[in-house]
């Protein structure tokens, strides 16, 4: 069995504030998860949940309270393992006075690597990430999208085993959005192993092996998207269309309008009974569908209980 | 080193696209107004003034640029976070830092040389041909260079554990105080204690002492510079400076980045 691409032991993070700095704010608790080799890991959580000052622990930009960190075995202080790691930084920025070429060549530059090689991949990166057109043009023209682009291809422009990629989605329309799922789907294709944060629940549905949800600094659970959401259903949906205006029957008064069709949901003890009723009546049944919770749901439930919790600690602590 | 060549490179780069050579064009028109006004009012010390005029200037401008752009050169990367995706690289911190001191040093070594040579015209334009005492210039010159980069270092170090503002107060106020730092080893002042004495003394030697890199006068009246004292310049700003850029380099390789 291969070894985790990412693992993370105790990891916390503490930012001292106030007078003097004798107070400390945890902005990252006790986090132990792993990521294995070759697959897409969804990190969630809400604004300020501790999923960047992860990543940012993990890309030494800054240094953990306690807690250690290996990425591909190696540990996160070693340098040299930086060779095999694609960063992309939230909102990233780079230097405006250079154009997208420069600014790949310049980072392709810490790389091992010929300088025809070096070209082709800039050239090669610039086409993928659909900026081609717009290689020339100093990147202080840019708009917001165009930067998130720049900062996608410096990530994956060394070929690393490991990509992690900070709010990738963030500030790209959809199209853009499409292209960096397809990315992502490509390097997993390519046996890379993908740590990614996002809010945009969807995305973590499409993309990922694995998700892992933090919220207040304090992961919540991993695991594939299934599990998380958990595999009971919640009833089951009935679309259909009646032929005939103004027949009436039972299920027709608990369904809801839309157009010409009509919605319902049910327990999925009742399904039978009430699709023979559809029957009967001569409806024309378009899709029977089971219900189950979303990630967002999940998601949305987390995130209300550590509110709901962190409410009642405030109120016990007056 | 391939690293702080390519960090260097990017850095001078930066300061040629952000136009921070135009300071040349205004060095040149002070040259070419000193060269025309000073035949006209000085008669006889149009070469001490000159050279006076542009060594200053060379001074002052490169100190300009040493301590504003030297504070920015790793206070902007961090306020604007494009130090982000290259410390995810296979880059030390510490070779950061040295790149970036290195492409502000060769920024102040290409200034200094094109100032110089404008320096040379303007002087060429009052007395030809030049003497060969007037090459002394060029030790000035290198000395100011040295002292240029010294400031630059002190800039870094400053701008890697306070804000840009107190950075350049710091800086700009340890340049002063390195003025002074002759005088106050050399001190004799009867109302003070042995041991107000002793500190005195002992700040002393901590200061960088910028009165070693100061040949213009010496310059300016035709005199010969002491080789020994070029070399003396030479060591100290480079064991100075060295130490400097180590401290900046442990501070900053222990920075949490915002």
């Amino acid at each position: 069995m291969p070894s985790p691409a990412i693992e993370i032991e105790n990891l916390s993070k503490e930012y001292p504030y106030g007078f003097l700095n004798l107070k400390k704010r945890k902005s990252l608790e006790n986090l132990t998860m792993q990521v294995e080799s070759g697959e897409v890991f969804g990190f969630l959580g809400p604004n300020g949940a501790g999923k960047s000052t992860t990543i940012k622990l993990l890309m030494r930009l800054i240094f953990p309270t306690s807690g250690t960190a290996r990425i591909l075995g190696e540990s996160i202080n070693d340098i040299s393992m930086h060779q095999d790691i694609g960063y992309l930084p939230e909102q990233p920025y780079f230097y405006d006075y250079l154009t997208a070429t420069e600014v790949l060549e310049y980072f392709a530059r810490f790389h091992k690597s010929t300088d025809a090689d070096r070209h082709e991949r800039v050239e090669r990166l610039l086409k993928k990430v659909g900026l081609d057109t717009a290689k020339k043009i100093q990147l202080r023209k840019y708009s917001k999208g165009m930067l998130q682009r720049v900062g996608l291809a410096q990530a994956i422009l060394h070929d690393p085993q490991v990509v992690v990629l900070d709010e990738p989605m963030s500030g790209l329309d959809p199209l853009g959005r499409r292209e960096v799922r397809d990315i992502i789907l490509e390097l997993k294709k390519q046996g890379r192993t993908v740590l990614f944060s996002t809010h945009i629940l969807s995305d973590a549905e499409m993309l990922c092996d694995r998700v892992g949800v933090i919220v207040g600094g304090k992961l919540r659970g991993v695991g594939t998207p299934g599990e998380m959401v958990g595999i009971q259903s919640q009833g089951m949906e009935i679309l259909f269309e009646v032929d005939t205006p103004g027949q009436k029957f039972r299920l027709l008064q608990k369904a809801t309008k839309t157009g010409e069709r009509y919605r319902v949901q049910l327990p999925e003890s009742e399904l039978y009974a009430h699709v023979d009723e559809l029957r009967a009546a001569g409806a024309r049944i378009l899709s029977v569908v089971q219900i189950k919770p979303t990630l967002e749901e999940f998601f949305m439930n987390l995130v209300d209980a550590d509110r709901a919790q962190a409410s009642a600690v405030e109120v016990s602590g007056k | 080193m391939r690293n702080v060549w390519v960090v260097a490179s990017n850095t001078f780069r930066e300061a040629v696209r952000d136009r921070v050579l135009y300071n040349l064009v205004f060095f040149a028109l002070l040259m070419i107004g000193a060269a025309i006004l000073v035949g006209q009012i000085s008669i006889g010390i149009e070469q001490s003034v000159i050279i006076s005029l542009g060594l200053s200037a060379i001074s002052i401008i490169g100190i300009f640029i040493a301590v504003f752009i030297g504070v920015g050169l790793v206070s902007k990367e961090m306020d604007k976070r494009t130090l982000y995706a290259l410390l995810a690289k296979p880059v030390e911190r510490w070779q950061f830092l040295t790149g970036k001191f290195a492409g502000l040093a060769m920024t102040l070594t290409v200034n200094t040389a094109a100032m110089t040579v404008g320096l040379y015209l303007a002087l060429w334009t009052v007395k030809h041909p030049l003497a060969s005492s007037d090459w002394n210039l060029l030790l000035a010159v290198y000395l100011i260079l040295l002292k240029l980069v010294l400031i630059v270092a002190l800039a870094m170090l400053f701008s890697c554990f306070t804000s840009p503002f107190l950075a350049i107060l710091f800086t700009v106020g340890i340049y002063i105080a390195g003025l002074f730092a002759g005088e106050l080893r050399t001190m004799q002042a009867v109302d003070l204690s042995p041991a107000a004495m002793g500190m005195f003394r002992a700040v002393s030697y901590v200061l960088p002492n910028f009165e070693n890199f100061n040949v213009m006068g010496v310059v300016a009246h035709g005199r010969p510079v002491p080789v020994g004292l070029v070399w003396q310049g030479t060591v100290y700003a480079a064991l100075y400076g060295a130490i400097v850029l180590a401290g900046a380099a442990l501070i900053f390789s222990r920075r949490n980045l915002k």
